[in-house]
């Protein structure tokens, strides 16, 4: 598709257009998803700019309070569910069947109809903004904050369509994640071809399988909660009834026992990424696969018992506290283990600064940082002071741009040579990583400020006297870098496209499947179904002397 | 490429395609488990919280005959699966309408219990904590019989137009397991509502 | 712009120690400035308990984060593939169990460790038994306001919460019981404690413990609505003795001013007495504030405005204009009205 070739007239625009609408290949929807990701990426981005400008000043009257609590509203469940997930769906849909040397994933119409329902619920979500009253003042978009607290959504205090357009548009796209999640589940068990054990996957189908089941149990309990909400609103039900002895209590534990794993699923495929792309750049294999796996399901089984340390403080006993204290700071083990991994694969290799590999080394040392952050306001009485407030917000923008959105800025540069057969410029996204890293520090780790010196979260506005403006103004001045940046990124996707060098095969002498099929690969993935004798099947062929099957 | 890995012994397979249609069962089963978990979950947090009446123990009786037609219409449709194994259709056929036959006598007569609660005993959604977490975990799990009656009602007529033989043994295994899934739900929710929480 | 270096700041808390005492209406519109909200400025006990642990917390986590970056820069410089590389590939190895298991047992241990700081101080904030003479105030939080009641001496007031101080001779601790009258809020005045949330049917309780006489700010931290901006607050801790002073002020009935009787007419007429209270007339409603003192408070509007005369008529006019979205309606009164009742209200000392 991306490199017409001599001679061969270019199909007409609408019949490739209505190839990829009816498309049940696995990488056309991996590609529709991340392109979705990427325009509601760049939504959201526009949204935390109208908030930062509002907030870079005290006492600024950019935007009402209406329109702001709406802002923040739409960029939290954006970024979530329409950037983050679709995103990393559509990397682990285009590369998960490449990887373990199948054609297509489990299930390719159920693919399709996942993705369309996904795209479906950010449609709903979005029509929002102009049903109901129109643009102005932001139209009806919800205004409740993306986890949305009860009793403020019931119909007394939230009357209108605002809070349901949130309902449904996430009860929609949950069922396109419960069917994607389904399909890589029984892919990776079921399509596996000959000789590639569970023990020779690629971590990246590993963490995209213990991801997958995540999704499985625990967008569920979003689902319940958002139903017996619906069922409040409009059948006089009393799930979040407090007037009727309903509890406001329950509704946080339901949604924070999806909310917490949620962000597993997202910062999992992250770590995949990593995975990947460090060993590559390292020219070693990962350094201890075998407990990277093991952690990965540590990190998935007590992800699951974690929930309630976002309700710290909302009155639960010392005992319950300390409990969620010890399951908190104890997912920290684990997740160190990846990070100590990750260096032991740099250690003693021959590091190559690819742009990926810059990103990559990022994300590693953000992640340690947002997870130190972590562990501060695992500390039940720390969050007592912490909770709720920019420390809050600075610790898992942290995690979400530094570590996911780095590792996926680094997937881009390297995979993008396999998906469209040409290489990006390395200068220009050179300059993307740098002005992003700074871009990215100046925001976030000033963020933690205001949080320290009592800001809470939320708030369209704030005295002057209470000192957080300067500090404010930085967090915003950060963000200006951070979309310039962008655009090198936008702008080298756009232009490698025409320009970029072609990269034939295996432009980064890798080691795992995808890169023994041409760029693009073809349609059908595979024309001979490979057989596979260890992890690196790719090294295996190209040292013949030294193959990892003798070790493994 | 494929030539040069072939390795002296046969290659480890691994877990074979045919597979796919029960993994993926098994896992929209565990994706609703999780669904009706919560609602589980919420009713017995609730019980006994309710500010006003009617209370379980004034209206609830146990359903006896529905339940023993549900779990009824599991054991049929393993007959059922049995039959078409054995490639005897139409014995198929006839053990498949008597799953369908249980399973909305088991719809009808949850219809029936609940035009009862709500005429005779005036409990609604609506009423209190009770009426709330009641009728939506028994609708919840209400609503997934019907889903199930839909897609046996399917196939019966698939059947009966003569699509349906031994080669789809597999399929129909696959849709089986949710029926069984259905049935092992109403355990829960019979002996929650009914027993435990009563 | 305020760019307030922490030099400043701490002389302007030094003012507000030692200017503590607070008489009422005489300095309503003396500003004094409370410092910044800083965490690791505590002022009380629990936020004291706090601020010890979060130090001890941050050394840890500074520790590991030198190791480990460290470890990581050296990395990066050491093993980057030099220019005149040959072009092999370096020794393959695939791990290490002995690293593997020091690096798990190292932080599991140093885990264990958090766990037990943070369960003491947990447990020494959570279950604290509070001594006979400890000062009850039940806080209900309104969609945008705060609404305090001292049940042992029996009157309400709003927004400002005035403590004594904790230690010292009849100096006492202060119990807050937290209720919710409608959406969710939380109580934060990082000073003094961490924060709690009110949350409607599950009552919640909370203590300080301030060591000093100041003015401590903070405001709601959990969203409640359109206006949980402003929703701000105030806490006053004074001496026992002007402590004292300003309850008996508070337990008094509104005070009476005859040049003040066509406000309190229009008042008494309007809807105002649906919603507000001003105790010994017949203005009975719960849904607003008590006016009663409204006077002795340095701020209107849950610390929206200063009380001036200006801000006051201003927000009786159209509360919008100050606080967009807050409950009050706009009365549509007539500007003689308006200022009419606002004399009326400058009265309520």
């Amino acid at each position: 598709m991306f490199v017409p070739e001599a001679g061969v007239a270019a199909r007409p625009f609408f019949e490739r257009l209505h190839d990829w609408i009816i498309t049940v290949d696995h990488k056309k929807i991996g590609l529709m998803y991340v392109g979705y990701g990427v325009l509601f990426l760049v939504i959201g981005g526009i949204e935390a700019a109208i908030m930062r400008a509002q907030l870079a000043f005290a006492n600024n009257h950019l935007v009402s309070p209406q329109t702001f609590n709406r802002m923040f509203t739409m960029h939290g469940t954006t970024m979530i569910f329409f950037a983050a997930m679709p995103i990393v769906f559509g990397i682990a849909n285009y590369l998960v069947p490449l990887m373990i040397g199948a054609r297509d994933m489990a299930f390719p119409r159920l693919n399709a109809f996942s993705f369309w329902m996904s795209a479906l619920g950010g449609l709903i979500l979005y029509y929002s903004f102009i049903g109901g009253n129109g643009l102005y003042g932001a139209g009806t978009a919800p205004d409740v904050g993306w986890f949305a607290y009860a009793p403020l959504t019931a119909q007394a205090f939230s009357p209108g369509h605002s809070t349901d357009y949130w309902i449904i548009g996430l009860l929609v796209s949950g069922i396109g994640s419960i069917g994607t999640a389904l399909n890589i589940v029984t892919t990776v068990f079921c399509m596996r071809c000959p000789g590639m054990l569970l023990r020779r996957m690629p971590l990246l189908v590993w963490l995209n399988l213990i991801t997958a089941s995540l999704v499985l149990i625990i967008i569920s309990p979003l689902t319940s909660a958002q139903i017996m909400l619906l069922l409040d609103r409009y059948l006089g039900a009393h799930f979040f009834d407090t007037q009727a002895g309903g509890s406001a209590v329950i509704w946080m534990h339901f949604f924070w026992i999806f909310g917490h794993p949620e962000v597993y699923v997202l910062v999992l495929p992250a770590f995949a990424i990593l995975s990947e792309v460090i060993p590559v750049f390292s020219r070693k294999p990962i350094f201890g696969y075998n407990i990277m796996v093991l952690a990965t399901i540590a990190i998935g089984f007590i992800s699951l018992g974690v929930w309630a340390h976002h309700m710290f403080t909302i009155g639960m006993t010392s005992y319950a506290n300390a409990f969620f204290v010890a399951s908190t700071a104890a997912i920290a083990v684990p997740t160190g283990i990846k990070i100590f991994n990750w260096l032991g694969t740099m250690w003693g290799g021959k590091l190559i600064f690819s742009t990926a590999m810059l990103f990559c080394i990022a994300a590693v040392a953000q992640m340690l940082i947002a997870g130190l952050t972590g562990i501060m306001l695992a500390a039940a009485p720390f969050d007592w002071q912490l909770g709720n407030s920019y420390f809050v917000i600075a610790h898992f923008h942290y995690v979400i741009l530094g570590v996911i959105v780095f590792a996926v800025f680094a997937a881009t540069y390297y995979w993008y040579p396999k998906i469209s057969g040409r290489m990006m410029n390395e200068t220009l996204g050179k300059w993307h990583f740098w002005l992003f890293l700074i871009g990215f520090h100046v925001t976030f780790d000033f963020m933690h400020i205001p949080g320290i010196l009592g800001m809470p979260r939320r708030i369209y506005t704030y005295e002057a006297s209470r000192g957080w403006e300067i500090w404010n103004l930085i967090v915003s001045v950060g963000v200006i870098i951070q979309i310039v940046a962008i655009l090198f990124w936008v702008v080298n996707l756009v232009w490698s496209h025409y320009n970029g060098r072609e990269a034939g095969n295996d432009p980064w002498d890798a080691w795992t499947l995808e890169w023994s099929t041409s760029s693009p690969p073809p349609d059908y993935n595979f024309a001979i179904v490979p057989t596979v004798r260890s992890r690196r099947p790719l090294w295996d062929l190209k040292h013949p002397e030294d193959p990892d099957w003798k070790y493994e | 490429m494929a030539a040069s890995s072939i390795a002296l012994k046969q290659p480890e397979m691994p877990l074979a395609h045919e597979l796919k249609g029960r993994v993926g069962m098994f896992c929209l089963i565990a994706a609703e488990s999780s669904i009706f978990l919560i609602f589980v979950v919420a009713y017995l947090f609730y019980a006994g919280k309710s500010l006003n009446g009617p209370y379980p123990n004034e209206v609830l009786h146990v359903p006896v005959f529905n339940s023993i037609c549900l779990f009824a219409s599991s054991f049929t449709i393993v007959m059922a699966e049995r039959a078409l194994k054995r490639n005897a259709v139409k014995v198929f056929g006839i053990w498949w309408l008597f799953t369908i036959v249980l399973g909305a006598i088991f719809l009808v007569g949850t219809a029936w219990e609940w035009y009862g609660l709500i005429y005779r005993d005036h409990l609604t959604i609506t009423t209190n904590l009770f009426g709330t977490t009641f009728y939506s975990l028994v609708g919840l799990h209400a609503s997934h019989v019907i889903i199930g009656l839909t897609g046996l009602t399917t196939i019966m007529i698939l059947t009966a137009l003569g699509y349906v033989s031994q080669e789809h043994e597999n399929r129909i295994g696959v849709f089986a397991l949710y029926w069984h899934f259905v049935d092992a739900v109403w355990v829960i929710v019979l002996s929650v509502v009914y027993f435990i929480a009563r | 712009m305020s760019l307030e270096g922490g030099a400043a700041s701490v002389a302007r808390s030094a003012l507000a120690v030692t200017c503590g005492a607070w008489a009422g209406a005489a300095h309503a519109s003396l500003r004094i400035e409370p410092a910044i909200p800083n965490i690791f400025h505590p002022a009380s006990t629990p936020a004291d308990n706090i601020y010890h642990l979060s130090v001890f917390v941050l050394a840890v986590c500074a520790g590991i984060f030198l190791t480990v970056f460290s470890l990581l820069v050296y990395a990066v410089i050491k093993f980057r593939r030099r220019k005149d590389d040959d072009g092999s590939e370096p020794p393959q190895i695939y791990g290490s169990n002995q690293m593997e298991l020091a690096w798990t047992v190292i932080p599991i241990v140093i885990v264990f460790v958090l766990f037990l700081a943070a369960a003491r101080v947990i447990h020494a904030v959570e279950d604290a038994k509070l001594p006979a003479n400890t000062l009850e105030v039940t806080v209900i939080g309104h969609q945008f306001w705060w609404e305090f009641q001292y049940p042992q001496q029996g009157f309400i007031t709003a927004n400002e919460l005035h403590v004594p101080v904790g230690s010292g001779p009849n100096g006492a601790p202060t119990h807050l019981k937290l209720l919710s009258a409608d959406t969710d809020h939380s109580f934060w005045v990082p000073q003094l404690a961490g924060k709690t949330d009110l949350i409607p049917n599950h009552p919640n309780e909370m203590w300080i413990e301030p060591h000093q006489t100041g003015v401590y700010v903070g405001q709601c931290a959990q969203y409640c609505g359109v206006q949980h901006a402003k929703m701000l607050l105030r806490v006053i801790v004074e001496s026992p003795e002007d402590f004292q002073k300003w309850v008996t002020a508070q337990k008094n009935p509104a005070a009476e001013s005859d040049n003040v009787a066509h406000g309190r007419d229009v008042f008494e007429s309007t809807a105002c007495v649906n919603c507000h209270t001003v105790a010994g007339t017949n203005a009975h409603g719960k849904f607003g504030p008590d006016l009663t003192h409204l006077m002795s408070r340095e701020t209107i509007a849950a610390g929206a405005a200063t009380n001036t005369r200006e801000n006051l008529r201003a927000w009786i006019k159209n509360p919008d204009d100050i606080k967009p979205g807050a409950l009050m309606p706009a009365m549509q009164m007539s500007e003689a009205d308006i200022d009419a009742v606002t004399d009326y209200m400058r009265t309520l000392r």
